[in-house]
């Protein structure tokens, strides 16, 4: 108890001290956990991403179309159960940096397989019976102010012209990690203005989008698909959705991987700034642990002092690291909402902080208490603060 | 010629330190009796090594060789841990510089030695106020050192000593950082505790006023005791 009591107020006797320490914690606790987050969220689309779903797409690249008529072929496969199809529009709204991703879709059967966007039947069949109706994810449609019946243009890159759609309807997402952030219309609106204006690009997808009865035979099914393309015009490439997901990931690797090795270096940092406060706390102290043994407290109680102290002092910086970081997290969300769609912070982030708060505390002590325990009584006697 | 048995023995006792590759002498081949209820005085120059005889005799540091008897105890032999719990109960200190605990107030810095006593809460109290009560600073028990003058902080330290009624007090240069009134209040407060209580009191000192209040007087000159 007295232990306890001495290490509280020793922890608070140079407040400035203390309080820049606490908030170097503090800080590097919240980069870190926006840092794990930044991860967290480039995975979003892979966590999300169903195990009953395959995609298929040109093997040369993506932005090598696939011709319409593949769809019958992939629908014989046995244990396909629905083939659904779309292109990446890649439509401006307005002005470049309101990007959002915005695609082409068979709406006949793409909102079956993504049975994580959740429409209302209403909007569904508003979605189906107008050619330029869209559908948009419920955090596009809050961030431009769209309602249901609003006319949104959307500038092509790809497709070039100014493409009108009216906004019927707005789905949430199933799942946490679903990202509510896209924009779909109908492909045969596409397809038939491109008939027109630009025939030779007609009758052409970008992906298959494959719903399987049995996930178990996924592996099978894409073997069985790009056989059946095997030596034509446009080999196809098929896989999990998740596999689709990661290979996306793959291009940005080295940017997750520096990512990552930048949070440990964060905790690395924490660790040189509590190390550097117990030193000088205990360098200032020696008298006082002179003063101590020679009363005769053993070295047990002199290491409680300095490791109590110094755990105090992490262990504070990781519980207003806890409550600040959810703020911090949604003001980061907001602000780089267009790059990462879902910004969750993870709940087993805490734990992190806790295990790297406590790892710090007992490092940043190992080496102070070492030296305050070794020195003797006559030599931290002759010690001037 | 005190009638009364020796309390502290030393046999033989020398002592040096290492500075880089150089062996420094500091004592060599001390050998006299303190005798029990004693107010020695232990003067000499800067360097003279009276702080380290001081510090052999309290169980702060260890003889290179000789043997200190304190009470019939060979301190030389006790462990690290054995020195330790034979210093809480048998010595009190008294610093130059006081040396109390910023963060605590007086009552608990005079309170520190007990709690390795393994006595009760109430019995802590009770032995705290009559300590503090010795010293006539019962009335700032709650104020922290800051919130005390230097020879308030003194008397302080003098309590704390006290506290476990130990049979040895050993002071070092305690008035060397107090103006005269103070230090004359220091040094009539020893007095007393050698006087009324039968304290064995070593005291080290440059100032002859303070070693005038001893009983008996050894001089130090470069590690000899003369």
């Amino acid at each position: 108890m007295f232990i306890l009591k001495l290490v509280l107020r020793n922890t608070f006797r140079h407040k400035l001290r203390t309080a820049l320490t606490i908030l170097s914690i503090v800080i590097a606790l919240v980069a870190f956990g926006l840092l794990r987050t930044v991860i967290r969220s480039w995975y979003a689309g892979v966590e999300a991403s169903s195990a009953s779903r395959l995609v298929t797409r040109n093997a040369i690249s993506l932005t090598f179309p696939l011709p319409l008529s593949y769809r019958d072929k992939i629908r014989g496969v046995d244990g396909v159960k629905t083939v659904s199809y779309g292109n990446w529009f890649g439509g401006i709204y307005k002005d470049r940096k309101n990007f959002f991703a915005n695609f082409a879709v068979d709406h006949k059967t793409y909102f079956q397989l993504q049975s994580e966007f959740i429409l209302t039947p209403q909007e569904h069949d508003a979605f189906v019976r107008d050619r330029k109706g869209c559908v948009v994810g419920q955090k596009l449609a809050k961030k431009f102010g769209w309602e249901i019946g609003d006319s949104i243009p959307l500038e092509g890159t790809i497709f070039p012209g100014t493409w009108e759609f009216v906004l019927r309807g707005i789905y949430t997402g199933k799942e946490k990690n679903t990202d509510e952030s896209l924009f779909f219309f109908q492909w045969d609106y596409l397809n038939e203005t491109l008939k027109k204006t630009m025939p030779l690009r007609a009758d052409k997808v970008g992906f298959y989008m494959i719903g399987v009865n049995d996930p178990g035979r996924a592996v099978d099914i894409t073997v069985a698909v790009d056989r059946l393309f095997k030596n034509s015009l446009a080999e196809t490439l098929t896989e999990t959705e998740k596999a689709f997901q990661l290979s996306f990931i793959s291009m940005s690797e080295a940017v997750i991987i520096a990512i990552r090795l930048v949070s440990f270096v964060v905790i690395i940092i924490i660790m040189a700034v509590a190390a550097n406060t117990m030193a000088m706390t205990v360098r200032e102290r020696t008298r006082e642990y002179a003063v101590f043994k020679t009363l005769g407290f053993g070295a047990f109680r002199i290491m409680a002092m300095i490791f109590g102290e110094s755990l105090l002092i992490t262990m504070t910086g990781c519980v207003l690291g806890v409550v600040l970081t959810y703020p911090a997290a949604g003001a980061f969300g907001r602000a780089l909402g267009d790059y990462f769609p879902v910004f969750e912070v993870d709940k087993n982030i805490f734990a992190v902080y806790a295990a790297a708060s406590l790892l710090v505390g007992i490092t940043a002590a190992v080496f102070p208490a070492w030296k305050a325990i070794r020195i003797t009584i006559a030599e931290g006697l002759r010690r001037i603060e | 010629m005190n009638a009364k048995s020796p309390i502290v023995e030393i046999r033989n006792i020398s002592k040096s330190y290492r500075r880089d590759s150089q062996n420094i002498p500091v004592l060599e081949d001390i050998t006299f009796d303190i005798a029990e209820g004693e107010f020695l005085a232990l003067m000499g120059p800067s360097g003279s090594g009276k702080s380290t005889l001081l510090n052999l005799i309290a169980g702060l540091d260890r003889p290179d060789s000789g043997s200190i008897l304190v009470g019939g105890v060979d301190i030389a032999s006790l462990s690290e841990s054995g020195l330790a719990g034979w210093r809480a109960s048998h010595v009190g200190f008294i610093f130059q510089f006081y040396n109390l605990v910023p963060v605590l107030t007086a009552f608990e810095n005079v309170e520190l030695p007990l709690l390795l006593s393994g006595l009760s809460r109430t019995d802590r109290q009770e032995h705290v106020n009559m300590a503090l009560g010795l010293v006539n600073l019962s009335d700032r028990m709650d104020h922290y050192p800051s919130q005390l003058s230097g020879g308030q902080q003194q008397r302080v330290a003098i309590a704390r000593a006290v506290v476990t009624d130990p049979a040895i007090l050993v002071a070092d240069e305690p008035t060397g950082d107090l103006d005269r009134v103070s230090a004359e209040d220091v040094l009539a407060l020893m007095d007393r505790l050698n006087r009324e209580m039968g304290k064995t009191i070593i005291l080290v000192t440059h100032d002859p006023v303070a070693a005038a209040k001893a009983r008996t007087t050894r001089h130090l000159v470069k590690g000899v005791l003369t």
